[in-house]
């Protein structure tokens, strides 16, 4: 996020201060600025209603902006037509053309940008092997399989080597295993051509999968900004603290530094500098799989085993505690090891490195 | 009988109606028309074989046979031309009026088609409106007309089957998938060459039922011809007309429906071999 570090490398994708609103009243995108580093794989994540679909369109050129300036690379693309973008774009639905051979879907654009002949053929036929689809060039689109026509889809849009790749929420349609696999493949693809990937998703384990950063929308705007550890170990506010993963909030006050005084007693102490300058009313964080059974690390909180549920790799337990119920996995790693069961008294204890600060949510609760 | 064998027959009972429909009211008349295509004489005198019926038709009504296919194909040429757009346009960029401007095309078959027909006659007479206007701008001379002339023939034609070339037109346009356009226009097509590469091609279905839709029924018209022409631009329905209810020649007359009837047919397959077959069949989705 800091600016002097996004302007060292190659920007490929740069939105300065974008609004898009529908009608009077709609605000979809809500003056967004971000930057996207050449070769990155990106994702914005958030869920329905985000603006992360209208932002990516924004970028591939099927919707204006209300306000602000797009830019591909060093050039300023606000107000062009999506086929004066070096951009190309992995629709949802795929959109392949039912009335054209896989060849001819794969060759269109090229075929618009004037190759002919054997540079045509080559180069659909490389994109083709790519994707693993390179037997099927003389079908049509219906007669595919929904993974294999995301496959031409692929090679459709990266055939014409674009600047960046725009992929729209590219693997909805697919049944888990195979949205796996792709999931892997697409990011083989990725780093085999190095171009820029730009991926909307509201799946939040598929952009924890793919990309190397992510920014996170809600309501419009981007919550979050950072690589997906960092995300996950340091979420800045409760929507992305609950978004991504689970998490156990507990409402309280800064009361020093690093110190937070829950309302229901006791104090939880943060990583240094994870308050970011907050005061007054927060919520700290913490994730569940590092909450531990038992006393022993600096921030403790008592209670009482609400619900436990066996799920194989962890048994998950629900703990009632004066400051609310408290989720807490724990690793089944000892063979023998007894759960503890519902109703027994327990310590739970975390250490101040595995808390982050966000901002109160009690009045959301409400 | 077994619940799987009534299952197995169901498709047939379903049938059944539509074929002994189309067996009592279409094969049937259809085998008398050639039984009557193949004699010679009247009811009230004796019927003969005659082979003569046939090489008689082209022989003696090969010009208003070449004139049906000349006005059927003008009309179904200008036919396309206006609907084309019309049909886009309502398709793409009607959003909530759709449906009221589909009734409006449909609107004039509320009124009855010798009537519409007749409204043509008052519309190009010689002291109307239109023939006024064309003579003040110089297009037609002074004592220039638009009834029987072919021109008005063919314009009504034309209007009288326009909605059955403008409905399939605006189905087949309708359905296809706006996201196709914007996947088009992602790789690099600009609007024109969307349009030519994606949505011309995929309403080519749309093309083919409204141009069969208007070319076959206009070849056998024979109202605009009557009313809106002169026996000079008579064509082979009036003709047939004519043979069947004024001069009781019916062996001829209907000899000459089946050569009309044959020469559509192979009409059609050509144009939809040239169309592709393939083409009209897979583009639908």
């Amino acid at each position: 996020m800091d600016g002097a570090a996004a302007n060292a490398v190659e920007a490929d994708v740069r939105l300065e201060h974008v609004t898009k609103r529908f009608g009077e009243d709609v605000v979809a995108v809500d003056d967004i600025s971000l930057t996207i580093e050449r070769g990155r794989f990106f994702a914005l994540l958030g869920p329905s209603g985000c603006g992360k679909t209208t932002t990516l369109r924004m970028i591939g050129g099927f919707d204006q902006p209300t306000g602000g300036t797009v830019y591909l690379g060093e050039r300023d693309v606000t107000g062009l037509p999506p086929y004066r973008r070096d951009v190309n774009t992995v629709f949802q639905s795929y959109a392949l053309f039912p009335h054209l051979s896989i060849y001819e879907n794969v060759a269109f654009g090229l075929r618009r940008r004037g190759v002919r002949g054997d540079e045509l053929k080559r180069r659909v036929g490389e994109a083709m092997e790519l994707v693993g689809i390179g037997s099927m060039a003389a079908r049509k689109s219906r007669q595919l399989s929904g993974g294999q026509q995301q496959r031409v889809a692929l090679a459709r849009a990266l055939v014409n080597r674009p600047r960046v790749l725009l992929l729209d929420e590219p693997l909805g349609a697919l049944d888990l295993k195979l949205r796996k696999q792709l999931q892997l493949e697409l990011k083989r693809v990725q780093h085999e051509v190095g171009i820029t990937f730009v991926h909307v998703t509201h799946d939040q384990e598929e952009a924890m999968t793919m990309a190397d950063t992510i920014a996170v929308m809600n309501e419009g705007r981007i919550e979050q900004l950072d690589a997906p550890a960092e995300l996950y170990e340091r979420p800045r506010t409760a929507f992305v603290a609950g978004f991504l993963g689970v998490s156990n909030l507990l409402q309280g006050t800064v009361s020093g530094d690093g110190v937070v005084r829950l309302d229901a007693g006791g104090e939880v102490r943060a990583a240094p500098g994870s308050l970011a300058g907050r005061s007054g009313r927060v919520a700290v964080g913490v994730r569940p799989e590092k909450v531990r059974l038992g006393a022993g690390e600096a921030n403790a909180i008592e209670g009482a085993i609400a619900e436990v549920a066996y799920i194989g790799v962890s048994n998950q337990y629900i703990v009632n505690t004066l400051a609310g119920p408290l989720t807490v996995y724990v690793q089944n790693a000892d063979p023998g090891a007894r759960p503890a069961a519902a109703g027994d008294p327990v310590t739970l204890s975390w250490s101040p490195e595995a808390t982050f600060v966000v901002e109160s949510t009690k009045e959301a609760e409400k | 009988m077994t619940l799987r064998g009534r299952r197995g027959l169901t498709p047939y009972l379903l049938l059944l109606p539509g074929v002994a429909f189309l067996a009592a009211f279409f094969l049937v008349p259809l085998y008398y028309l050639f039984n009557t295509s193949l004699q010679e004489g009247t009811f009230t005198t004796t019927f003969t074989w005659a082979w003569e019926n046939y090489s008689d038709a082209i022989g003696q009504f090969d010009e208003q046979f070449v004139r049906s296919l000349k006005y059927a194909g003008i009309a179904t040429a200008l036919a396309l031309g206006i609907s084309y757009p019309l049909a886009y346009w309502i398709a793409v960029r009607g959003g909530r009026w759709k449906n009221l401007l589909l009734l409006f095309i449909i609107a004039p078959f509320f009124v009855t088609y010798l009537i519409r027909t007749l409204a043509w006659l008052t519309i190009l007479s010689d002291d109307g409106f239109v023939v006024d206007v064309l003579q003040t701008v110089g297009i037609l001379s002074d004592d220039g007309r638009l009834l029987a002339t072919s021109t008005a023939v063919v314009a009504g034609i034309t209007y009288n089957f326009l909605p059955f070339m403008a409905l399939p037109l605006y189905v087949s346009i309708e359905q296809i998938d706006g996201r196709l356009i914007e996947a088009a226009q992602d790789l690099y097509a600009s609007r024109a060459r969307a349009f030519l590469r994606v949505t011309l091609p995929l309403s080519l279905p749309g093309v083919f039922a409204g141009t069969l839709l208007t070319f076959i029924p206009a070849v056998g018209d024979f109202i605009n011809a009557q009313l809106l022409g002169a026996p000079g631009q008579y064509m082979i329905g009036n003709v047939i007309q004519s043979r069947f209810l004024q001069l009781g020649e019916y062996g001829q007359a209907a000899a000459l429906s089946f050569v009309v009837m044959g020469a559509v047919l192979v009409l059609m397959l050509i144009y939809a071999k040239v169309l592709g077959s393939e083409r009209l069949t897979g583009a639908g989705i």
